[in-house]
């Protein structure tokens, strides 16, 4: 069930205010993400403060430090907007929902994901290398 | 900014629940009750499969939420760990 919007937006400023595109249409992410070329961050964004209070500022982290960055870095907000959300996972392919989690898609693959439970529990500067090492894997 | 007052260390995280039916369980941890732990999105592997390649294959795709709400009996309870 959807939150309160008042509550969620902070949530979203935190990570539009880095530049992210926020989806909040089916059409919105397919017009950014089915074309299917190049390299695409999709951060799925959380209400849960378990894991995205930790995910949000390693967004900002990763972003900030990288020395690579993918063509594209969307979000979806996951619970709030549910069709975008649904739609943002039917391109994730074989990888399970869960949400705050993270991937990066090269031509329409994953190639990286972060899972939730790799956010759990983790301090912003470890999530945020983990974003960092994928950017400069696969977008160099 | 954390909204589940009231919970337990582990609320909200994935952790990995072993049986004393010898299945194992993967979710995320709601709270322990008198019952039993109430888990949420949670997967199961029953015996006799090969647990190290569920495992690998949760690890790399993540947790299929097979079950949205699932209590493991008191009784059925032995050890939890962190799934990571």
């Amino acid at each position: 069930m959807p939150y309160p919007e008042l509550m969620i937006t902070p949530m979203r400023q935190e990570v539009t205010r880095l530049g992210v595109q926020e989806l909040k249409t089916v059409a919105e992410v397919d017009e950014a993400l089915g074309a299917g070329e190049g390299t695409a961050f999709v951060f799925v964004n959380s209400m849960c403060g378990c894991a995205a209070g930790g995910a949000r500022p390693a967004l900002a982290k990763a972003l900030e430090t990288a020395s690579v960055k993918p063509a594209k870095l969307v979000t979806v907000f996951a619970g709030q907007d549910l069709e975008a959300t649904a739609r943002v996972r039917s391109y994730f392919g074989a990888y399970q929902p869960s949400s705050p989690s993270a991937a990066l898609l090269k031509d329409g693959e994953v190639v990286a994901f972060i899972h939730r439970h790799e956010i759990e529990g983790r301090s912003p500067e470890m999530i945020a290398a983990a974003i960092v090492n994928a950017f400069e894997t696969h977008c160099a | 900014m954390v909204l589940h007052p009231g919970h337990d260390d582990l609320h909200g995280i994935t952790v990995l629940v072993e049986g004393a039916s010898g299945r194992t369980y993967v979710g995320r941890w709601h709270e322990r009750q008198e019952r039993g732990v109430v888990m949420r999105d949670t997967t199961i592997l029953e015996p006799g499969n090969d647990r190290d390649a569920w495992l690998a294959q949760l690890r790399k795709f993540g947790v299929p939420p097979d079950h949205k709400t699932l209590v493991i009996p008191a009784d059925e309870f032995l050890d939890v760990v962190r799934f990571s």
